[in-house]
């Protein structure tokens, strides 16, 4: 840990900048975004195969690179700022993650190099009704049944669940929250994409009728596991809204340098200059929250990861919104129209706020972290 | 969190640490933490525990070994400042010769000037004061109106200059004045070493909103210097100064940071004195203090990695001094609102404690080094690359 990125990181990231400028342009976000079809399979391939972007973290002995935290802290970042349309965070930040800890090997071998080798799609099915990422939320029975088990109930808010061939579910046994397995195509479940406000990441709605299911990890002890992956995820989802502020910022300077109006450019008065140095601080300050994280996911400070992780979330959704927000608002009257993408990031910062839990969920975590 | 430092450094962190632990102690210990840059808390104690770091050999690491210097890098110099941030010592008094001008000497001074102040810098015998602004040069420092004038083998100088802090221990000023007379804004000025003492020079403290006289004003009446003690060229200071103002203070943002930490330390522990965090809001305003004191900390981190590597520091080197001054500002609000009414209450003399202390002082922390308002336009100008503001021809 040396907070600091190295040059083969800084190399990773310009190689990621120019393959997003190339796959992922304005077109392909609103073409993916307005058919609802969550992303570009060719994408998604060159993705897994060329780049292995889905096992860069994950141990070589299940089929990944063996990268560490900051790299795919870099890779979230890059797609953040290119706002991708693909269900890369469901698959990596949730549900490799979850597989990594939820202590068992014979899952992570079956299921992990399918995920590293870019044919798996997956996710993490945890959230309800009530939307809560929290235990108590967790309220889907699990039953077992000749030697098996079954799921019935419903979970919503999936971050891609109707894309996903494999979603680990959290479901309640009388012995607490436990995790399973479900193919994609199971039979007993029904998947239905909802209709999202930022049409950048799907979310369904999956029903389960006795929907037949493969118990991952010791029943009712998987709640550590799901919130330690949780905890990376946020720091993941953090570097991902710096990434996209990072680009709504960049936008709006250039905007600001080139609008003029009483025959100067905007960006010369002080009430646009110093809301853009406002933003760029503000953006910084999130920078050293997702950044912290990542060092912290990579230094293994198993101490610190809740807090970090709490910290990163809570600032970088603030700051996200607070930037975006901003980048409409330099844009002036442009920016409030459907052609201009400013609305795109305005809309994912909104979206990311409430993903895996609000400021005010991750104030709670980090206050009793802080023990206070 | 901690930064980590290469096997190369092992022993000199040892060394570092043995040595704060036995020289860290008595009336020194009881003063952990104590001052900051215009904090003039303890005074006599914190020049005498400089005296005591320059006994050890601890100041001037970087400064070239002929001038009295460790002649070591900028990597044991972070090691120093770390180690010393940790073991709390108090908040050097003398940092207006060591960290400004003493710098400024080792790049741009002539080998008599580096021979004749530096070592006395480094002995604690010579403390320093800038002589920067004026009543009229705040924030458009061009607008100096101070002169100089050349009288045989001496400049001859008559002004005012203000907001030098802690001059009223300056045994010596930096002074920028015009010496051209027909000179405007930024062309015309030179950077004079002038001595404190002497019927021309009168220092006067300026009280501040604190009832502390940490600043003074500084009037120049035929006052007089050696012709050769011009830093730099003559009629080049505007470059000096910006040289001295541009002088990375990596090393330097350790000890503030744990000014910073120590004052976090005591807000949480007076919230739950006062079972403040049962209060929701005020629960939120300790949790928002806390997170941006460990912002600030990862950004320095971020700016102290990217020194060692020998890279330029990012946009969070320039955008970290808004930052920091402005939620140091609302932390000390927040103290003052859980603190309560017996916050309101200060002593005979209007002796305040540490919290009133820094809740005051940080108002100046968003004026002096560069006003927030001009922090946004180097942020903009120089960061962002906005358009400058249209000014005066």
């Amino acid at each position: 840990m040396d907070f600091s990125f190295s040059e083969e990181q800084d190399e990773l990231r310009a190689t990621l900048r120019s393959f997003f400028a190339r796959y992922s342009t304005e077109n392909d976000v609103r073409r993916i975004a307005e058919s609802g079809e969550g992303y570009d399979p060719d994408v998604w391939r060159r993705l897994g195969g060329d780049l292995g972007l889905q096992g860069l973290a994950v141990p070589e002995e299940l089929g990944g690179s063996g990268f560490g935290y900051a790299e795919l802290g870099v890779v979230f970042e890059e797609m953040g700022r290119a706002l991708l349309c693909a269900p890369y965070f469901a698959t990596v930040a949730l549900a490799a993650e979850t597989l990594l800890r939820c202590g068992d090997e014979q899952a992570a071998k079956d299921y992990l190099p399918g995920i590293c080798a870019g044919g798996t799609v997956a996710t993490l099915a945890l959230t309800e009704e009530g939307g809560a990422w929290t235990e108590a939320g967790v309220q889907l029975a699990a039953s077992a049944r000749n030697g098996g088990w079954t799921l019935a109930g419903a979970k919503t808010y999936v971050p891609d669940g109707h894309l996903a061939d494999l979603l680990l579910v959290a479901a309640r046994t009388e012995r607490g929250v436990s995790l399973f397995a479900v193919d994609g195509a199971a039979r007993g479940l029904e998947r239905t994409a909802l209709p999202t406000l930022d049409q950048t990441r799907g979310q369904a709605r999956l029903e389960f009728f006795n929907t037949p299911a493969r118990l991952i990890g010791e029943e009712g002890g998987a709640w550590p596991g799901i919130e330690r992956a949780l905890a990376t995820a946020a720091i993941l989802l953090a570097a991902e809204q710096v990434g996209g502020a990072a680009a709504a910022l960049d936008t709006a300077v250039e905007y600001a340098k080139v609008r003029e109006q009483y025959g100067r450019p905007i960006g010369s008065y002080q009430g646009i200059k110093h809301l853009c140095a406002d933003l760029l601080t503000e953006l910084e300050s999130a920078r050293s929250a997702a950044y912290g994280g990542l060092w912290v996911l990579d230094a293994h400070d198993e101490a610190e990861v809740r807090t970090a992780a709490a910290l990163a979330k809570v600032y970088c959704s603030e700051m996200f919104t607070q930037v975006a927000s901003g980048s409409v608002q330099i844009h002036g009257a442009i920016g409030f129209t459907w052609e201009h993408p400013a609305h795109l990031y305005f809309k994912r910062a909104k979206s990311s706020e409430v993903f895996l839990g609000t400021p005010a969920h991750h104030r709670s975590l980090l206050a009793a972290e802080l023990g206070i | 969190m901690e930064l980590q430092f290469g096997p190369g450094v092992a022993d000199f962190r040892e060394e570092v640490r043995t040595w704060l632990a036995e020289h860290l102690v008595g009336e020194f210990a009881e003063h952990r933490g104590v001052g900051g840059p215009t904090d003039g808390e303890a005074w006599e104690v914190r020049l005498a525990w400089d005296k005591e770091l320059s006994a050890g050999g601890w100041l001037g690491l970087g400064w070239p070994v002929e001038y009295g210097g460790r002649g070591l890098g900028l990597l044991e110099e972070i090691v120093f400042e770390y180690e010393y941030a940790r073991a709390g010592a108090p908040f050097r008094a003398t940092g207006n010769g060591l960290d400004l001008l003493g710098p400024m000497l080792v790049a741009m001074g002539s080998e008599e000037q580096k021979r004749r102040f530096l070592p006395r810098i480094l002995a604690v015998e010579e403390l320093w004061g800038q002589g920067f602004s004026e009543p009229g040069a705040g924030s458009d420092l061009a607008a100096v109106r101070t002169r100089a004038e050349r009288d045989g083998d001496e400049w001859v100088i008559n002004g005012q200059k203000v907001w030098t802090t802690f001059g009223m221990h300056a045994d010596w000023l930096y002074v920028l004045a015009r010496t051209d007379p027909d000179s405007q804004r930024h062309k015309g000025l030179s950077m004079l070493l002038v001595p404190a003492d002497q019927p021309g020079v009168e220092i006067r403290p300026i009280r501040s909103l604190a009832r502390q006289d940490e600043f003074a004003e500084v009037f120049f009446t035929n006052a007089r210097t050696r012709a050769d003690l011009v830093v730099g060229e003559v009629g080049q200071g505007w470059r000096t100064a910006m040289g001295t103002l541009g002088i990375e203070r990596g090393a330097t943002l350790l000890p503030l940071q744990l000014t910073f930490e120590r004052e976090m330390d005591a807000l949480l522990d007076l919230a739950r004195e006062r079972g403040a965090l049962a209060d929701p809001m005020h629960r939120r305003a300790v949790l928002d203090a806390w997170m941006s004191v460990r912002i600030m900390r990862t950004t320095n981190l971020r700016t102290v990695a990217e020194l060692l590597q020998g890279r330029t520091p990012g946009a969070q080197a320039t955008t970290a001094k808004l930052y920091a001054s402005t939620r140091h500002q609302t932390m000390g609000h927040v103290a003052m609102e859980i603190a309560g009414a017996s916050g309101q209450i200060v002593g005979d003399g209007y002796a305040l404690d540490n919290r009133q202390r820094s809740f005051l002082l940080s108002l100046a922390e968003t004026i002096y080094g560069g006003a927030s308002e001009i922090q946004r336009n180097i942020i903009g100008e120089k960061v962002l690359g906005l358009p400058k503001d249209p000014r005066p021809a």
